[in-house]
This record gives C-alpha cells, sequence and structure tokens, in this order.
C-alpha cells in the first residue's frame, strides 16, 4: 500500500525509472565512464598530448615503452618507425575514430528515421521502394561494400563517412519502420489521425518520440560496429592517409616490425579494443535498462 | 513449405540480384581515372590503337548499353581483363578462389565446433564458470578488430613461441601437384601426411582469427535458444517421465535448440567473406581478399568489380539459403 509520504513525492516518469535501472549497472556505468574519458581525450588532445602526433625524430625510431629497456618516462608507449610518440598519436587518433564512429552514426540515424518513418507510417509505393533499397543494400557484406566505394571516391575524413554511412542507414531504417507499424494501429495515434492531425505532425510529434528509445540503443551499440570498420579501412590503407594518426594505421604501420617491435602495433589495437568494448557494454546496459523487451 | 512459396522467395531474389548489379557496376563505372589510360600504362600507342582499345572494352558505348553488356557477360562468367595481369578476370578469380573457401569453411568449422559446445554448457550450467568463460568471448569477439588480433597470435604463435609459421598458405618443401586446389585435401589425395600437417599449421591462425567473431554470435545464440528450449513443457515432461538429464539434453533438448544456430550459422558465413579481406592481408593468404585489396590500390577495376559482384551474389544466395533452411528445419515457420 502506499503511504502518504509517498504520495507527496511526484512520481517517477518511465525515463527516470529506466535511467535508475541504467545507474544500477555497475559494469555499464564504468564503461561509459571509459568511453566519457576517450570523448575527454579526443576534444583536448592538444592539451593531453605529450608531444606533437607528426614530430618525427629518427634517433627514437622503434625506442621502447619506458618500462622496457632503452625507454624513456616522457616517452611512455615508446616510439613508431619514424620516431612519433605512440601515445600522442594514440590521443590524437581517438579525435578520427570518435569523430568518424559519430558523424556516420547521426548521419545514418538521421536518414534511417525519415526512411523508416515514411516506409512504416505512409506504406503504399514508398514503402516499397524503401524496402527494395534496403533489401539490395543489405546484399553486400559491409566491409566490402565500404571497400568498393572508397576505391570509387579516394581517401578522405568525408568519403569514409559517406561510404559507412551509405550502407549503416539501413539498420536504424529497419528498426524505426518495424516501430512505426507497431505504433500507427495504437489508439492514439488513431485519435490524432481522427482530429485532422497531419501526417507530418503525427509522425514527427506523434510516433518518433515514442519509438526513440530502440534507435537510439541500437545506435549506440552500431557505433562501436563503424568505429571497428574504420579502423579496418585505415588499416587496409583506404581510410585517413598520413601522417595522419589513425589507430587502424597504426596498426598497420607496426606490422613490418613486430618481429623486434611489438609496441608499435600492440598499443593502437589496444585502444581501439578497449573502446568498442566499452561502447558495446555500455550499450548493452543501455538496452537492458531501455529497451522493455529486455526488462526481466 | 510447398513449391509454389519457394518459387515465389527465388523470384523475389530477382530484384536483389538487379539491384546489386547496378550498385556495382555504377561504383566502378564512376570511378575516377580512365580505364584505357590505366591499362596503356606507359607503353606508346597512336591515337587510333587506343580508339580501337576504347571499341573493344564498349566504353564508347552510352552507360545503360554498357551496363546491359556488363549483366550479359557476367551471367556467361566474362568478366573482362585483368589490367594487371592481362589475363581474364575470371580466370584470375578462379585460381585464388580455392584459398579463400578453404580459409572460410576451416574458421566456420572453427566457430562451430567451439560456439555450440561452450554456448550448451553456458545454458545448462548458468552462471559458472562456462558461462562466464562463454560471455567474454562473445564481448571480446565483437569488440576485437580481426587484424589486430591476427596480429597478436602471430606475434605470440609464430615470433614467441616459433611454432607456427607467419604466412602463406603452405612451405616450399611442402609444396604438392594441385587436384582440387584445396591444400588440405589435395596433401591427403597424394599420400602426403607431412604436407598436409604444413597446410594446417599455415591455416589455423588465419582460421582462428576469421572465425572469432562467428564464434562470440554463434554461442550467444546457442545460448539463448537453449534456455528458452529448457524451459518448455516437453523438456519438463521427459524430465518427469524419467528419461536420464543427459538423454533429454542431447536427444530432446538439443534438436530443437540449434534450429537457430543453424540459420545464423548460415548468415554468418556471408559475413566471413567481408572479414577474408583482412584476415588474407594480416596473414599474407593468397586468396581472393588479398587480391581484390591489391586491385583497389594497382585499379585494376574490372577485377575489383567481379570481385565485388561476386561477394554480394553468394551473400545474397546464402541469406536465401539460411531463410529456407530455417523453415524447414522449423515448420512453425511460415515464409
Amino acid at each position: 500500500m502506499t503511504n502518504v509520504a509517498d504520495m507527496s513525492r511526484p512520481p517517477e516518469t518511465i525515463f527516470q525509472q529506466n535511467l535508475g535501472n541504467f545507474m544500477r549497472n555497475r559494469l555499464a556505468v564504468a564503461s561509459s565512464a571509459v568511453v566519457i574519458l576517450f570523448i575527454l581525450l579526443a576534444i583536448f588532445a592538444p592539451l593531453i598530448a605529450p608531444h606533437d602526433p607528426n614530430a618525427t625524430d629518427l634517433f627514437r625510431r622503434l625506442q621502447p615503452p619506458a618500462w622496457v629497456e632503452g625507454g624513456e618516462w616522457s616517452y611512455l608507449l615508446g616510439c613508431d618507425q619514424l620516431g612519433r610518440d605512440i601515445l600522442s598519436r594514440i590521443i590524437y587518433g581517438a579525435r578520427i575514430s570518435i569523430f568518424i564512429g559519430a558523424a556516420v552514426i547521426l548521419v545514418a540515424t538521421t536518414i534511417g528515421i525519415i526512411a523508416g518513418l515514411s516506409a512504416g507510417y505512409l506504406r503504399g509505393w514508398v514503402d516499397v521502394v524503401i524496402s527494395r533499397i534496403v533489401d539490395i543494400l543489405l546484399g553486400f557484406p559491409y566491409l566490402i561494400f565500404a571497400i568498393g566505394l572508397m576505391a570509387m571516391m579516394g581517401p578522405g575524413l568525408i568519403n569514409i563517412i559517406l561510404a559507412l554511412a551509405y550502407k549503416e542507414w539501413v539498420i536504424p531504417c529497419r528498426v524505426v519502420r518495424g516501430e512505426t507499424l507497431a505504433t500507427r494501429e495504437l489508439e492514439y495515434i488513431e485519435a490524432a489521425r481522427a482530429l485532422g492531425a497531419s501526417r507530418r505532425h503525427i509522425m514527427v510529434k506523434e510516433i518518433l518520440p515514442n519509438i526513440l528509445s530502440p534507435v537510439i540503443v541500437v545506435s549506440t551499440i552500431r557505433m562501436a560496429h563503424v568505429i571497428i570498420l574504420e579502423a579496418s579501412l585505415s588499416f587496409l590503407g583506404l581510410g585517413v592517409q598520413p601522417p595522419t594518426a589513425s589507430w587502424g594505421s597504426m596498426v598497420s604501420d607496426g606490422r613490418a616490425f613486430i618481429l623486434e617491435s611489438w609496441w608499435v602495433s600492440t598499443f593502437p589495437g589496444l585502444a581501439i579494443l578497449l573502446l568498442v568494448l566499452a561502447i558495446n557494454v555500455a550499450g548493452q546496459g543501455l538496452r537492458d535498462a531501455f529497451d522493455p523487451r529486455f526488462h526481466e | 513449405m510447398g513449391l509454389g512459396k519457394f518459387l515465389e522467395r527465388v523470384l523475389q531474389l530477382v530484384p536483389v540480384l538487379l539491384g546489386v548489379s547496378v550498385i556495382v557496376f555504377i561504383m566502378i563505372a564512376l570511378t575516377p581515372g580512365d580505364p584505357v589510360q590505366i591499362m596503356i600504362g606507359d607503353q606508346a600507342i597512336t591515337p587510333e590503337q587506343e580508339a580501337a582499345l576504347r571499341r573493344d572494352l564498349g566504353l564508347d558505348r552510352p552507360m545503360y548499353e554498357r551496363f546491359f553488356l556488363f549483366v550479359g557477360n557476367a551471367v556467361q562468367g566474362d568478366f573482362g581483363q585483368s589490367f594487371y595481369h592481362r589475363r581474364p578476370v575470371s580466370e584470375v578469380i578462379a585460381e585464388r578462389l580455392p584459398a579463400t573457401i578453404e580459409l572460410s569453411l576451416v574458421a566456420l568449422l572453427i566457430a562451430l565446433f567451439t560456439s555450440i559446445p561452450l554456448g550448451v554448457l553456458a545454458a545448462i550450467r548458468k552462471n559458472s564458470i562456462f558461462d562466464r568463460i562463454a560471455t567474454v568471448i562473445s564481448l571480446l569477439g565483437v569488440s576485437l578488430p580481426g587484424f589486430w588480433f591476427g596480429i597478436l597470435l602471430l606475434m605470440l604463435f609464430a615470433v614467441h613461441l616459433n611454432i607456427l609459421p607467419v604466412a602463406g598458405r603452405i612451405g616450399y618443401s611442402s609444396e604438392i601437384e594441385p587436384i582440387t586446389h584445396f591444400l588440405l585435401i589435395d596433401t591427403l589425395l597424394r599420400g602426403r601426411p607431412d604436407a598436409f600437417l604444413d597446410a594446417l599449421s599455415h591455416i589455423i591462425l588465419p582460421a582462428v582469427t576469421l572465425g572469432l567473431p562467428m564464434t562470440a554470435i554463434l554461442m550467444r545464440v546457442t545460448r539463448s535458444s537453449m534456455l528458452e528450449v529448457l524451459q518448455q513443457d516437453y523438456v519438463t515432461f521427459a524430465e518427469a517421465k524419467g528419461l536420464s538429464r543427459r538423454r533429454v539434453l542431447f536427444r530432446h533438448a538439443l534438436k530443437n535448440a540449434l534450429i537457430p544456430t543453424v540459420s545464423v550459422a548460415a548468415i554468418e558465413t556471408g559475413s566471413l567473406l567481408g572479414g577474408n579481406m583482412i584476415v588474407e592481408t594480416v596473414f599474407g593468404w593468397p586468396g581472393l581478399g588479398r587480391l581484390v585489396v591489391e586491385s583497389i590500390f594497382l585499379r585494376n577495376y574490372p577485377l575489383v568489380q567481379a570481385a565485388v559482384l561476386l561477394y554480394a551474389v553468394t551473400y545474397v544466395l546464402l541469406n536465401f539459403f539460411a531463410d529456407i533452411l530455417y523453415t524447414v528445419l522449423n515448420p512453425k515457420v511460415k515464409l
């Protein structure tokens, strides 16, 4: 039974309840902290990085990390084949990974929401056309599609974002379409229609706010995937071009020296693993807390 | 599933395959750089010869005609000439394809043989050490970048422990006359167990690297579907009947729990194709994936075009196969 003291407090909204659920998941909260740390590193890279990431010093060529013989503490993680400080390059590389990951997800989610809402609410030929495009794009293995586009457009930051977003929008689109199909038949939408609300009003003001949480959850988890894809393109030499530091190309650079200088490839790879793992765990925590289908 | 439904599904494939071909065609047609100039390279030829070459390649025709020519030729297995190899693209691809298929199949086997037992164990001993291991593997599997994991394995097994080779498909001393072009089979057919072991030692690291993401996904699917099946009435009934736990698990539960695993495995086999490019590059594996990456840098576009189309068509067909398989295995689902 509810007592008087409880009644005096305003009731928790669903969002607050979900946020409470999320905050109780310690692993997910810790992972979110790691993600935030990476974002801060990326934003404040010029202030945090101990050295210029592109400054070469051939006297420090393949210098080992500080705790290995021959290393020094001012170059904590050692240097690469051109004598560049690996830690500084990892800090600057976070900018590329996070910027590309966020930009691709932002572009893809925006397109996916517009296409998914239109297909799910308007139905008819709009749905047929959008669903066929989705089917065709799903016909390509992701990396191969991106590699083909990069071959066509040439390397560059904007081109990577486009090459990845061209297919990525399909995923939020499918989620939004499915949710819209289920929501459009609900009574409150019927009521809005009966009151003469425009289609745009119903899609944007009535349906969208109610289907946003699964979209946000999916987008978070997909960001981890996009970061790995960007690193893979850079590893193959199709991503951001040198001398700009990117984690994928740093791993690739170190490949030639794995016999004697393990640190060149190891640390940038570890950075990718840490960020992607943190996003995945935080994303799963969000899904468990915010998606009612995963509630116990 | 009736024949009518099946044919309907086959017909639905046509627009997808056509759309995929249009995209691949446009992708390469819009690529900057004149194919004729790339083909000529630094050779001195007359403008007439250049015009003749352009005509031979069909580049003087309008775009839509070139598209139908491309699709028409592709259906007959003719993808034009590889600029770099100066041989038909189909011939070059056919040479490299067995290495890629062999690697993918071994990766698939590794994924199936590790994910199913671990997934089942994780489900029947929920919250045990097996369940924890399964959770860690499934998280790592989707978070580890394949190219880095491959390099770590190389550093450990090929450099530090020095027990596995660094790159390639087989050592020089073990090379044999090919029969099927699948080295693991050919070495046995030729009666060379030493060469078989050599080929096996070359394929292990790339196959494990390629198979890890699939292992993670299949393990998660097996675990959750096994957990679901174990709660079904028929399992409780079989146990109440007095059947041994082992018999209930393996004769009744597992059979049904594996239906989603098999379908997801068929879909994920398509994803192995995408991972091939990375893994083949890391391990110097002489397959199609590495050939495509090399061809992009050489601007050998007819080959890139053919390979992307081949990958996409295989992927579409595997998804179709997975759909059909799911329906056949699970009569409750109707197409």
